[in-house]
């Protein structure tokens, strides 16, 4: 059979960021798949080297925006590894509360933005609207919706008001009920098991062998959270566990975030019962000669960070390795196969984060002339299908 | 006459291309919160075109990387003229942040000034800007033109 390329991006409408997918299909099905990334490209790390440590949060924060807790989070375990300080119980909480909040949101923007891929669009608006409070907490909590600029090496930069915590309270209180539609919303619904059950398999020796991080890791049966294995901040003074769910498809993933949701808001909870008043940092005044990394979980998965000090106030090289870089090639592994209506399906799945992800690669291909289908063909086409089924339920 | 109607028309429902050339995302969230419930600017007839050859308003975001630089200048391109630019969030206004990356081409309004010397480009400052601030910036880019 004749084989196509179907180019998608670099700008493609709904996926908000540069990238390009090659999807080499024969008639419907997709056979071969290649990502080209790097359109994002910022040369953070390079920048990182010409920065103090206490400057670097505010850059590492930009790396991405909707993981801006857990970029710094990890910088300031790297740094805390190389220096050894202890950091205030009060700070630790803190960061908690800060990183669980921003996984919330981020699970809540995810869920919104698949339902807008097999064309429900009431789940997008639904789940975008229930994500508001939080970010009005954000904006009560550290003075901005989005870059929230909470962590520093040793504590945190701002204290949250005990004033907020009934505030936050409420919020969660106001979002279980919420998070609890939303969950049954997708459960019970034969249209979306239609649509999302066995599509996309990443099997379980696929997930290890692409060593894949966060949900889509955790959707394939692989029981692996940083929060759990290595834990920082205050994740080992909460109750919560790792939620696994074996399938390995996009109904797996989804349901591994939607009850993700819950064991936030648990977690949440429990640091406001628990924290209690005192210092938010420690007095971090000399940083040694080494090297130094750091983990944190976020929303999307581990993230990495190295930092190598030559006891000056500016790192010698600084490392990034987001979530997004090692989900993006099991593309590879599940979207061989599948149906081409289904292939934004798949890749919505493991919640791309492409800012994270920018490297520098050397490709270029602008000269080749293909045969070109849209972002917006290939939406319709998995509009199309979900109607089909439904007439068909 | 005809740019004069040209432009009249561009204020009643402009339709919006949205180019993410070296942001980090939180401008694109923003952008698509307006779109949503509770700034809903679907009121005003604002919607997200599917291609730039269908939108009247272009919201570009971040710094323009050199690996962006050429699509966006091809994005201007294909979108129909009169055609409003709206530079959204403190990189797209001024590189900021981003200013000494070796990767960096400038700013939006600098490589759109390559192709067409005479674009209309409007500025939202912030990082990222609220949604508020993104509507405030696009009633005042359209009652200027």
């Amino acid at each position: 059979m004749k084989r196509t390329v179907v180019p998608i991006g670099p700008f493609h409408p709904i996926l908000e960021e540069p990238l390009r997918f090659e999807l080499h299909v024969e008639g419907e099905h997709v056979v071969d798949a290649d990502v080209r990334i790097s359109h994002n490209h910022r040369g953070m790390e390079k920048m990182c080297e010409g920065l103090s440590y206490d400057q670097i949060p505010f850059l590492l924060a930009r790396v991405c925006g909707i993981c801006s807790a857990s970029h710094p989070m990890a910088f300031c375990n790297a740094l805390e590894d190389l220096c050894g300080c202890e950091v205030p119980p009060r700070a630790q909480y803190i960061r908690t509360l800060i990183c669980e909040l921003e996984r919330l949101h981020s699970h809540l923007l995810w869920v919104g933005l698949a339902g807008h891929f097999i064309g429900y669009n009431t789940v997008y608006m639904w789940a975008w609207k229930y994500r508001e409070p939080i970010l009005d907490l954000f904006e009560k909590v550290s003075g901005s919706r989005n870059h929230y600029e909470n962590h520093r090496v040793g504590g945190v930069r701002r204290d949250i008001p005990d004033e907020v915590f009934p505030a936050i309270r409420k919020t969660l209180d106001e979002l279980e009920p919420k998070a609890e539609m939303l969950l049954g919303a997708v459960i019970d619904d034969p249209v979306i098991h239609a649509r999302t059950k066995g599509v996309g398999v990443l099997r379980n020796v696929d997930a290890v062998a692409y060593g894949v991080t966060g949900p889509t890791a955790r959707g394939s049966g692989v029981n692996q959270d940083i929060r759990d294995t290595e834990p920082y901040a205050a994740y080992d003074k909460v109750d919560w566990k790792v939620v696994v769910q074996p399938e390995g498809d996009v109904f797996a993933k989804a349901a591994v975030r939607l009850l993700e949701n819950f064991e936030s808001i648990k977690i949440i909870r429990q640091c406001l019962d628990q924290i209690e008043p005192g210092p938010i940092c420690a007095d971090v005044r000399e940083l040694p000669e080494g090297e130094g990394i750091g983990h944190a979980e976020a929303p999307r998965g581990e993230t990495f960070h190295y930092v190598r000090s030559d006891g000056t106030n500016r790192p010698v090289r600084y490392k990034v390795r987001a979530p997004t870089f090692v989900n993006v090639p099991s593309f590879k592994a599940n979207v061989i196969g599948a149906e081409l209506a289904d292939a934004m399906l798949i890749v919505a799945a493991m919640d791309p984060c492409y800012s994270c992800t920018q490297r520098m690669s050397l490709i270029r291909d602008d000269t080749r002339q293909q045969s070109v289908i849209t972002h917006d063909e290939l939406l319709q086409l998995s509009w199309a299908k979900t109607e089909r089924i439904r007439r068909q339920c | 006459m005809l740019a004069a109607l040209k432009r009249w028309a561009l204020k009643k429902s402009p339709w919006v291309y949205h180019v993410n050339t070296g942001a980090c995302n939180n401008c694109d969230i923003e952008i698509l919160d307006c779109l949503t419930p509770r700034f809903d600017v679907e009121r005003f007839g604002i919607l997200l075109a599917p291609s730039p050859r269908h939108a009247d308003v272009l919201l570009v975001t971040g710094g323009v990387t050199l690996q962006a630089r050429g699509a966006l200048q091809e994005v201007y391109r294909q979108t129909a003229k009169p055609c409003a630019m709206l530079c959204i969030g403190s990189c797209a206004c001024s590189m900021c942040i981003f200013a000494d990356g070796y990767h960096m081409a400038g700013p939006p309004d600098k490589v759109v000034r390559e192709v067409d010397p005479d674009a209309f480009i409007a500025y939202v400052p912030g990082c990222p800007p609220k949604p508020e601030a993104i509507i405030l910036g696009a009633v005042k880019a359209l009652g200027a033109l």
